[in-house]
């Protein structure tokens, strides 16, 4: 039994269509024209991950949103989960660059932290 | 029994306005009845923004006594009102050897409607390529009329509106009029929110939907058809393509198409001439835009078309009888209709307004208001400013410092200033009219935030409801649960 | 502070950057390394940062910093930079005017009216986005009709929702990032329509922000209808042939409440005009020397007032460049300025649209020289080559190139040397 996968690679804008066959353990990639489009393919069907970003709202700060993202790449699978927990997410000025917001997200072990500053203002 | 007021307005466009600021100088109860938001928001916010010289209606119509008298009468009231209107002149340009009569009948029009020969001059192609060189080699010869000017219809309208309102005229928006009907008093007129009122006299200025108003009241039917018209808008840096208002000679290419600079330095190119049978089928098409871009490079072949900022479309009020209807109604005295206004009517309305305003008057034995405002000042411009005279705005009210819309250089003072007038803006469109905020070559991408902002708290409702114009057209969407 | 408008009492400034976004602060930055002393940041919003502040999705920095930064990540590395270098900079203020002889006027809530007078001015105003008016759309003209920018900012800085049901038309790395965007807060991204046989966005864009939603991506479409006269109710979209013409029958009308537009970029070079400086009818901004010093002596530009991006790493990069440059002539006497300036144009062919700098001075030039350009169509497995007169100095085979993304080429002084007009320098895609 095996399975195949029609991919695109993303490492240039060459953009190569990938077809990726998993026949149990193995896993071959065609369609690529360098290394990069052979380990990208692999790592899409045995483990895709992203950074997610998003905001969250901020209590007296200098503005309303704080921009936040994933500390490190999460499986794919578990975006929705995380936006989830983002949306119930409240901050307080002041926020520094890399502040954890959410420890251990959707327990994907990564943690949701800031992406920017934000001050206080003076009420 | 007394009535609510001595008259109701119906429709809040340049007519209706026009109406109500010479009512209001006068000693009357006058209330006008606007279905929109705001004033401004039907035909006369899509139009060509000409005030026509007055040699293109038949002689003996009333298109053609009102536009002369409109159009001298718009030069004072610029200066009165303080609004912008600039006599730039212009051209009807003729393109064949066998037209060249019509060019003559144009001419002898004007002179029949009451212009002079210092206005009116018949020029050959090369005269008229030599005032405007970008006019196409096969203009053979041009009727040019001096007296043609240009205006600011938003600026028109709302200088009028809030100068009858600042003699005690009051409005009513987001009301629709669902009946009119004899009473011993006048009139009853009855309300879309269910609101009945009662007005000794009702003057019908409803633009595209005056035939319906009308013909609640009157045996004598009338049928308006909206006639659809399309345009495009150019940016600044194409202003000055042409300084006259470059007209065609209808024939050959049927109704034609005018290219026009308006009178805050854009370029504008249309209409089309549409018959439709919806009275709020407002949408472009892609034909009509072709036809727009098609006709207008007949006059001037290199239409700098590649800078068009937006389009847009209007419905003229066109009566079957293809005449203005004005005056009282035959079979309905106290009702007044200002009725079929399409084009002239712009420029028609001073005229329009002052003779209906005397009329009723005359009705009414009403005295004139003893300390009735004569002028009304208009919101400052930071853009047209010197900066000595910005400097002392700023120092005045800070937020004339602080730029919002930057394509325009519309200020946030301007901006809250236009929302606090009475009638004041109420909407984006409300603001863009006023103080031209994303009226510019981004059409409002970076403003958009910041207007709605103001509107919110100037009005005090949250960002969620800020509309673009009439409730439906909020600009964000209420989030689920909150 | 001055409440003045007195010409006479104008300020004096070293180099003055007008914008506060990626390349007005990268321009600062490398002024100030550079020697410069009295610099001062024009920015209108009322934050530095820019577009970036918007910009809160991943993937900035690559180039600069080695790692990949959010939009706000990769601003504050260099707005730490302008503050730790003492670099003034003046927030909420708008540049009305701009003379050539580097006049300035300055206006904001605060100050009032203040004229500069600079030795240096860097242009870094960025760009704006192309809206539907340009586009001639037809349909009516209700609410929920954005530009992917307004939109992201409503989003990300204000924090509103724009839509529930999304049509996206143009498949630049704006809309894209949108389409992920709206469909992340909980809207549903219909269908993002390209009028181009080709996305002008990232591949990496399309996988992550499209496919991984099943959000579908229809090449050669356009919007034909808008409905709805106070809300978007619908819009409909068709195939277009190769003239770009919508063909009839291929309509499809999708009932969504929003049309985000993500159709190009366009230079906000108003300030530009100003000055009289030679613009670019290819690339709407400035056209440029060597020193990315416009055709008036003292103004240079940057970043996307100068021509549009793809990343922002070049952005900086190129900022920085402007930034020495400006320093340079600040610091330098009126003599030294301009002097024996034989600067050559450099042509372009075979699909290459432009070239920034387009003319070079092989005297005034540094050791090495990025030329930076972007081409006209897709083109596999081509050669990029620059010649000197009939001589090639340089060749670069590619697999791909595309109009979305930018390319360069080196230039070297030694390569250059005694190189006049009438030899000529052109940049060429060939086979």
């Amino acid at each position: 039994m095996s399975e195949t996968r029609e991919l695109t690679c993303i490492n240039c804008p060459l953009g190569c269509a990938l077809t990726v066959t998993i026949r149990g353990q193995e896993i071959t990639v065609t369609g690529n024209t360098c290394p990069r489009g052979e380990a990208y393919g692999k790592k899409e069907v045995t483990d895709p991950t992203r950074i997610v970003t998003s905001t969250v709202p901020v209590e007296g700060g200098d503005i309303a949103r704080l921009p936040v993202k994933t500390a490190s790449d999460i499986p794919k699978d578990k975006i929705f989960s995380v936006m989830e927990e983002i949306h119930a997410a409240r901050v307080k000025a002041p926020v520094r660059i890399g502040d954890v917001v959410i420890r251990n997200v959707a327990g994907t072990g990564a943690d949701i932290v800031a992406a920017r500053n934000v001050n206080e203002i003076a009420v | 029994m007394k009535t609510d007021h001595d008259v109701i307005i119906i429709g809040g466009g340049v007519t209706g306005c026009a109406v109500a600021r010479e009512l209001s100088l006068w000693d009357l109860d006058v209330l006008l009845i606007e279905r929109g938001e705001d004033i401004c928001s039907g035909t006369s916010k899509a139009n060509s923004a000409i005030v026509h010289a007055g040699f293109d209606a038949k002689p003996g119509t009333k298109k053609a006594r009102f536009n002369v008298e409109g159009s001298r009468r718009m030069k004072e009231l610029a200066v009165d009102l303080d609004f912008a209107w600039k006599n730039n002149g212009a051209l009807v340009l003729c393109f064949s050897e066998e037209e060249r009569a019509a060019v003559q009948e144009l001419y002898d029009r004007g002179i029949a409607n009451g212009l002079t020969g210092e206005e009116l001059r018949i020029l050959s192609g090369e005269e008229a390529r030599k005032l405007e060189p970008a006019l196409s080699e096969e203009v053979v010869c041009a009727l040019e009329a001096k007296s043609s000017a240009i205006v600011c219809p938003f600026e028109l309208t709302c200088a009028l509106a809030e100068n009858a309102a600042a003699n005690g005229v009051s409005f009513r928006f987001l009301s629709e009029v669902t009946g009119v009907e004899r009473s011993e008093e006048g009139y009853i007129v009855r309300l879309s929110d269910a609101s009945v009122l009662k007005s000794r006299y009702v003057v019908n200025a409803a633009g595209i939907f005056s035939d319906s108003i009308h013909n609640m009241v009157s045996g004598h039917k009338l049928a308006i058809t909206p006639r659809r018209g399309d345009y495009l808008l150019m940016d600044k840096e194409a202003g000055g393509t042409v300084s006259h208002t470059i007209f065609q000679l209808p024939g050959k290419f049927g109704k034609g198409v005018l290219v026009t600079p308006t009178v805050h330095g854009n370029l504008l190119a249309g209409p089309t001439a549409i018959d439709t049978a919806d009275k709020e089928d407002t949408a472009t098409t892609a034909a009509a835009l072709a036809e727009v871009q098609e006709r207008a490079a007949v006059s001037v072949p290199r239409m700098p078309f590649k800078q068009v900022i937006t389009s847009f479309s209007g419905l003229r009020a066109h009566e079957a009888g293809g005449d203005f209807v004005i005056g009282e109604c035959e079979d309905a005295p106290g009702f007044f209709d200002a009725a079929g206004i399409e084009s002239p009517g712009l420029s028609a309305a001073p005229a329009i307004g002052q003779y209906l305003a005397g009329l009723i008057a005359d009705k009414a034995g009403a005295r004139t208001k003893e300390n009735a405002v004569l002028t009304r000042t208009g919101i400052p411009h930071m853009a047209l400013l010197s900066d000595e005279e910005r400097a002392e705005l700023i120092l005045r009210d800070p937020a004339y410092g602080q730029i919002v819309c930057r394509c325009e250089n519309v200020t946030e003072g301007e901006i809250r200033e236009a929302i606090r007038r009475t009638p004041g803006a109420r909407s984006m469109d409300g603001v863009k009219r006023r103080v031209r905020a994303g009226m510019g070559r981004c059409q409002a991408g970076f403003c958009t935030p910041r207007v709605m902002e103001i509107l919110s708290e100037e009005l005090g409702i949250p960002m969620e409801e800020v509309c673009k114009n009439v409730p439906g057209s909020e600009l964000l969407i209420r989030e689920e649960g909150k | 502070m001055s409440r003045t408008s007195s010409p006479e009492a104008a300020e004096h400034v070293g180099v003055l950057i007008i914008g506060g976004g990626p390349a007005g602060l990268a321009a600062a930055v490398a002024a100030r390394k550079a020697g410069a002393q009295d610099l001062l940041i024009v920015e209108r919003d009322r934050m530095l940062g820019g577009i970036l502040n918007q910009c809160i999705h991943n993937g900035f920095g690559l180039h600069t910093f080695k790692e990949e930064l959010t939009g706000p990540e990769y601003a504050s590395r260099f707005i730490s930079q302008v503050k730790e270098l003492d670099i003034p900079y003046l927030l909420n203020t708008m540049v009305l005017n701009l003379d050539r002889d580097r006049n300035v006027t300055l206006m904001s809530r605060k100050d009032g009216i203040r004229r500069v007078k600079a030795d240096a001015v860097i242009l870094a105003m960025g760009c704006r986005e192309r809206p539907r008016g340009a586009l001639s759309i037809p349909g009516f003209r209700p609410a929920g009709i954005y530009t992917a920018g307004t939109a992201q900012r409503l989003m990300n800085i204000e924090g509103y929702q724009v839509g529930r049901r999304v049509v996206i038309l143009g498949s630049g790395d704006i809309g894209l990032i949108m389409a992920r965007r709206m469909t992340l807060e909980g809207a549903k991204v219909l269908t993002v329509a390209e009028l181009m046989p080709y996305s002008g966005g990232l591949k990496r864009n399309i996988v992550q922000c499209l496919n991984d939603y099943d959000i579908p991506l229809q090449l050669s479409h356009t919007v034909v209808d808008i409905h709805g006269k106070d809300r978007v109710s619908g819009v409909t979209i068709a195939q277009v042939d190769e003239r770009r013409s919508p063909i009839p029958g291929t309509e499809v009308t999708y009932d969504c409440d929003t049309l985000l537009l993500s159709c190009g970029l366009l230079p906000e070079n108003e300030l530009t005009r100003m000055t009289g400086a030679e613009m670019s009818s290819v690339t709407g901004g400035a056209s440029v020397d060597e020193s990315l010093q416009t055709s008036i002596p003292g103004v240079f530009a940057c970043g996307n007032v100068l021509h549009v991006h793809d990343l922002v790493d070049y952005v900086s990069e190129e900022a920085s460049h402007a930034g020495e440059s400006a320093a340079l002539y600040a610091a330098s006497s009126e003599g030294e300025r301009r002097a024996d300036a034989e600067a050559v144009e450099i042509a372009v062919a075979g699909g290459v649209r432009y070239t920034v700098p387009q003319r070079i001075d092989p005297v005034r030039m540094p050791d090495k020289v990025t030329v930076r350009f972007r081409v006209a169509d897709v083109y596999r497995d081509k050669t990029i080559a620059v010649y000197r007169g009939e001589k090639r100095l340089s060749a670069r085979k590619t697999r791909v190139l595309a109009p979305g993304e930018m390319e360069q080429v080196i230039l070297k002084k030694e390569e250059l040397s005694g190189l006049t007009a009438a030899e000529g320098l052109r940049v060429v895609i060939e086979d």
